[in-house]
């Protein structure tokens, strides 16, 4: 795929009707795109006309609108194969979010596949949606969990300790493509390859890499990847897995319902393939819609794009918060995401946040569901500006003066 | 550029924040009790002496926001003296001063948590020490949060 020439990046932000504020009397500057990123108006739109025109229950109508509204569900699954390179269509489960996709891996997969004694590796920079479903796999099935460990602030994996970790009893590599609170890029496809040269199952948590950097699956070769919609310009609830077709077909089903059956007996049920047999009952169907809408919106600014936009905002956002004295700052130093956090001396991170909230700054406060890292960098919180295609620099050297004004505000 | 936030940051606040009071462990206290907002990651544990029905001396230890830090700090300093009915009466005013920012009687210092209510999103902060307060009191074991109810 050819890569579309540099945006104007500026007008871009008129596709967005919610940018165009004012938050407590200053323009909005929304630096929480890492929590959720804001719509366009083409996605917006189409989720009006879904339900003006083509709203009917999907797959068992004969009806026209019914033809319609399967007809658009089932393009979206295409367009998402497309958006990831998947094989196909069948390779797409959609879901809530990337939780639930991570949930239903951990619930069918996990429970055919693990039995005590086996250990699901992590790494430490893990959210807590790629933490818990195993510990909870784990307390079901005696399975232990293992982690790849981070090096200290610059929240990088110590990859030398992953042969030694990569044991037989490793049968699960689930790990985070970028790291939502410290702005790491995993090298993915090098851990998936050593992991597969073991014959160990891989999932990659996309959450934060899906709509910010060009995705292959096939590149990056691992077995499961999940990612959410509403992270991507899409609407909430909708999300996705995407499985290698050998892994999804062995899979048992997770939840039981309409949708997944071939056919129904008082005692006996035989299941679709994948992807329905993991779509029980009626989907969000407007999700989907709204999710092609957004990739279509992505793939005519260009991931790569993106990317280079995100990777500009946050070394400049870096560079700018390193020069202030009494700052502690998260993540790599170069080869950033685009998120910056950081801890002001003797300012808790909420502290920081109403603050730049007065000053229409939008960020977030908080251990960013990554307790157990916080907890291992010796934090309760940080505060982080995280970005997206919309944001500029000026809006950086904004924020950048509200912090300096917050010190000043604590520092009296 | 923080003008309007006077009424949520006060001086007094601000001062107890950076120089919270009483911040200390109490190993032969009377009754102990934590306040624990885990989505925030506030988390304090108030110590009180007790001679008879009336506190003799309160102190906390504890990380947590200024807000939280400095509600701590002033209930300390509040409760010394004061008797197990008396400090009934002032939670409920308190409470009822941080949600809605109406002051019923004489709540005296504490008048600085006033324009709490007008931050919505803070007035879990200003509140936890309040329910531990009266956690302590109680002689409950459990820690008390203010994250999951509607304070």
């Amino acid at each position: 795929m050819s890569v579309p020439p540099t945006p104007n990046w500026s007008a871009l932000r008129e596709d967005f009707p919610i940018l165009q504020q004012q938050v407590h009397g200053k323009p909005l500057v929304y630096f929480d795109n890492a929590a959720t990123s804001q719509k366009p108006r083409s996605v917006i739109r189409s989720l009006v006309h879904y339900y003006e025109h083509d709203n009917a229950n999907v797959h068992r109508g004969i009806h026209e609108l019914s033809n319609r509204s399967t007809g658009a569900f089932e393009a979206a699954r295409a367009r998402t194969a497309k958006f990831i390179n998947a094989g196909s269509a069948d390779e797409i489960i959609f879901t809530r979010g990337t939780t639930e996709s991570i949930n239903l891996v951990a619930n069918t997969w996990g429970t055919k596949n693990l039995k005590a004694g086996d250990v699901i590796l992590l790494t430490e920079l893990e959210h807590h949606s790629n933490l818990v479903p195993w510990q909870m796999l784990a307390q079901r099935t005696g399975a232990k969990l293992a982690y790849v460990p981070v090096t200290g602030d610059e929240g990088l994996l110590d990859l030398s300790q992953l042969d030694a970790l990569l044991t037989p009893q490793v049968k699960l590599f689930a790990m985070v493509h970028i790291s939502n609170s410290m702005g790491t890029v995993n090298p993915v496809a090098e851990m998936c390859a050593r992991a597969r040269a073991r014959g160990i199952t891989t999932l990659v948590d996309g959450a934060q890499s899906a709509g910010h950097l060009p995705v292959d699956v096939a590149a990056i070769g691992c077995d499961f990847f999940a990612f959410s919609g509403h992270k991507i310009c899409g609407p909430t609830g909708i999300g996705v897995l995407w499985g290698r077709p050998e892994v999804l077909d062995g899979m048992p089903p997770w939840q039981g319902g309409g949708e997944m059956i071939l056919s129904v007996g008082y005692h006996h049920t035989d299941y679709k393939h994948a992807p329905h047999r993991f779509e029980a009952g009626t989907p969000d169907i407007s999700g989907p819609i709204g999710l092609h809408a957004a990739m279509d919106y992505l793939d005519a600014i260009g991931r790569e794009n993106i990317w280079r936009h995100d990777q500009d905002l946050a070394a400049y956002t870096y560079e700018q918060l390193a020069a202030l004295d009494n700052i502690r700052l998260f993540g790599p130093k170069s080869g950033r995401a685009g998120l910056v956090s950081f801890l002001l001396k003797d300012v808790h991170a909420h502290d920081v946040v109403t603050l730049a909230d007065q000053a229409g700054v939008a960020l977030r406060g908080g251990h960013h569901c990554t307790q157990p890292l916080m907890h291992k960098l010796g934090v309760e919180s940080t505060a982080r500006a995280s970005f997206y295609f919309y944001n500029t620099r000026a809006e950086v050297d904004r924020c950048v003066e509200v912090v300096r004004e917050i010190q000043k505000f604590f520092g009296g | 550029m923080f003008e309007d936030l006077n009424d949520l940051y006060q001086q007094v606040i601000l001062d107890h924040c950076k120089k919270p009071r009483n911040f200390r462990e109490m190993p032969q206290c009377s009754c102990t009790a934590q306040g624990r907002n885990p989505l925030c990651g506030d988390q304090l544990q108030l110590f009180l002496a007790m001679e008879g029905d009336t506190v003799r001396d309160a102190s906390f230890v504890g990380s947590g926001c200024c807000i939280s830090k400095a509600s701590a700090s002033l209930l300390t300093e509040y409760a010394r003296g004061k008797t197990r009915a008396e400090i009934e009466t002032m939670f409920s005013q308190v409470h009822e001063m941080i949600k809605t920012g109406k002051v019923i009687g004489d709540v005296g210092k504490l008048a600085v948590f006033a324009g709490v209510y007008k931050y919505p999103a803070r007035v879990k902060c200003a509140i936890l020490s309040w329910h531990a307060l009266m956690s302590a009191l109680k002689g409950d074991q459990q820690p008390v949060s203010t994250e999951s109810e509607q304070n």
